[in-house]
């Protein structure tokens, strides 16, 4: 197996887990840990395809590096809106949606 | 060069990326002129380089004079233009609007106005970078630029939904930010293989390299996957109605006109530009078929909701429908150009008519309190422009002349009968009737005359006036199709279609 190939599947492999763990876990913070390992699944990915050549292409360094800057805010984003949503109503899950709840009133 | 270099291309792209830094610095006192100074300055810069465009054809701009292979290109053809246009055109409605929004909030209770106004600036800051994002999403020519453009897009419409610090709207705003990274994440591992297979990520080299194979398949069902996430497409919906009706009134109507939009003009331009119109018919009938059953379930869902935000989110998911009906009819036979500018052209009318909807709706939730549809009695007597507002807003999603909404089903409807697949002409006109039904399910109770004293409500004045003038615009857009499709033709996929097809 040429490591190209090696480096495609387990990016694969570990993108589809995520996904799984994206979809299943209902914590947040669970959450937004496959949505990180899934951005590195991805990185795995176009590291893997700067070595397709005979020099390393910095092509995808370069896209690396910048996916790395974006994750990082959204990760933070994502954090923060976990702990605000936390503070809110007391627990870290995304609550079932009641679409015909017609409590409470709306916009001030 | 005419009336304007091409490096006029990165003016829609700086010019709010700057005002959303200085936003933060400045405070939520001057914000809201920052902003509106920023909308008439982007309006301007739009109009120059589409009469530009008009005149001399396509603008390509590369940044810092780096070739395409290598640098990053910026590229103004016809479709970009509308899009700009489109954003331009609300987002200075919508500017306008939150002027009024916040501060007729801050007339109320102490508590409200400290808590208001730390949202109001930050508002303005998530508005300007989600409009940076938007315009530099329209003017992208490479592959992992979109995805920058369309990361910042995702966090700050994310944002927005999260203004509003209730348990509805934060848990809303946290699902809908899974969602959009999540649709991302798909793009940018489809881009990914595009460059394992193809070794480039200007998008006109990637559509002459385009070759059918294991990886270009991968690369267009991911990105497809993820836009069809992030635009809403049945049955992946599931997040819609709830971000769209729990976000405040200017942030919904974001979401619902502009930010639905731009996920699908990006599939729209690597599917006919990259992958040269979905690798073969089978994709595009895949799309095609849920668009229509999209346009029928979200319709139905529509009518039956009991709240009034919700039912204009449901009907954001009938109308998506109408745009991914396009993927199924544009073919390179000659009512592809009719297909495709007819899905463009409903992207139009209905951002301009459903971000009226939503400002109408912000004003009368404003105004009356809540938004409960069998308590509207009697609310086109106290607040008629918006009551009027969302009528042209409804006539408009219904399809009737002279809206731009009927240019567009005119469009849609003669090209599936052109290719002979009628039962989309049926389930495009049976659409517009169940938008009549959902449309009615508000104006019914609002237009009830009832006997009502004089309430003293909070001043919605300026609120309803921005979304009438909204809606009336939208309301005539067919008036100005000629114009607008002779923009569309330009640097469009479909050109070898035309010559055969016009005379």
């Amino acid at each position: 197996m040429s490591p190209v190939t090696f480096y495609l599947l387990s990016s694969v492999g570990i993108f589809v887990v995520c996904l799984y763990g994206l979809i299943v876990h209902a914590h947040l913070i669970r959450k937004i840990l496959a949505l990180n390992m899934m951005g590195s699944a991805v990185f795995l990915l176009l590291t893997g395809v700067a070595r397709r050549g005979e020099l390393t292409d910095p092509v995808p360094h370069a896209m690396v590096l910048t996916g790395i800057v974006v994750a990082v805010s959204a990760t933070a984003f994502a954090l923060a809106v976990a702990r605000r949503l936390y503070e809110e109503c007391g627990r870290a899950y995304l609550p079932e949606e009641d679409p015909e709840d017609l409590s409470e009133e709306r916009e001030g | 060069m005419g009336l304007i270099g091409s490096n006029w291309l990165v003016v829609p792209i700086v010019l709010p990326l700057a005002t959303a830094t200085l936003a933060m610095l400045v405070g939520r006192r001057s914000a809201p002129y920052l902003g509106l100074l920023t909308a008439s300055g982007i309006l301007l810069s739009v109009a120059a380089i589409g009469l530009t465009v008009l005149e001399e054809g396509t603008i390509r701009y590369q940044l810092g004079g780096w070739e395409a292979p290598l640098g990053i290109n910026l590229y103004a053809d016809g479709l970009a233009v509308f899009m700009l246009l489109m954003t331009a055109i609300v987002g200075a409605a919508v500017s306008a609007y939150a002027v009024g929004y916040f501060t007729s909030r801050q007339d109320e209770s102490g508590r409200v106005a400290g808590d208001s106004g730390d949202r109001s600036g930050s508002f303005w800051v998530l508005w300007m970078f989600l409009w940076a994002s938007l315009n530099g999403l329209f003017l992208s020519a490479d592959a992992f630029n979109l995805y920058v453009t369309l990361e910042i897009m995702g966090l700050s419409a994310a944002g927005l939904v999260t203004l509003e610090r209730r348990q509805s709207a934060l848990s809303s705003g946290m699902r809908y930010l899974f969602v959009t990274l999540l649709g991302s994440l798909a793009y940018l591992m489809g881009v990914a293989l595009l460059y394992g297979a193809l070794g480039a990520l200007d998008l006109a080299t990637l559509g002459e390299l385009m070759y059918p194979g294991a990886a270009t398949w991968s690369a267009l069902a991911l990105i497809t996957l993820g836009m069809a996430l992030k635009t809403g497409l049945f049955p992946l919906h599931f997040w819609m109605p709830a971000a769209y009706s729990n976000a405040i009134s200017p942030a919904s109507a974001l979401l619902a006109g502009l930010v639905g939009k731009a996920s699908f003009y990006l599939l729209l331009r690597l599917w006919f530009d990259v992958f040269d119109g979905g690798l073969g018919p089978g994709p595009g009938q895949v799309l095609g078929l849920l668009g229509a059953a999209a346009i029928v379930w979200g319709a139905v869902m529509a009518v039956r909701q009991r709240r009034l935000k919700r039912l204009l989110a449901y009907s954001s998911v009938s109308q998506i429908g109408y745009l991914f009906v396009l993927f199924s009819l544009a073919t390179t036979a000659s009512w592809g150009f009719d297909a495709w500018s007819g899905g463009v052209y409903h992207a139009f009318s209905h951002a301009c008519a459903k971000a009226a909807m939503f400002m109408s709706a912000g004003a009368i939730v404003r105004s009356v309190g809540h938004d409960d549809l069998d308590r509207m009695q009697g609310v086109g007597q106290q607040m008629p422009l918006a009551v009027a507002g969302f009528a042209l807003g409804g006539v408009t999603l219904m399809g009737l002349p002279p809206t731009g909404g009927f240019t567009a089903k005119w469009l849609l409807v003669s090209a599936s009968l052109e290719s002979g697949q009628w039962w989309i002409a049926v389930v495009l006109l049976a659409g517009g009737v169940l938008a009549a039904l959902y449309v009615l399910r508000f104006l019914n109770p609002a237009l009830i005359q009832v006997k009502v004293g004089p309430v003293a409500r909070p001043a919605t004045q300026n609120l309803e006036v921005t979304a009438f003038v909204l809606a009336f615009g939208s309301f005539f857009l067919a008036l100005l199709s000629a114009p607008l499709l002779a923009l569309l033709r330009i640097g469009t996929p479909f050109a070898s279609v035309l010559l055969v097809g016009t005379p």
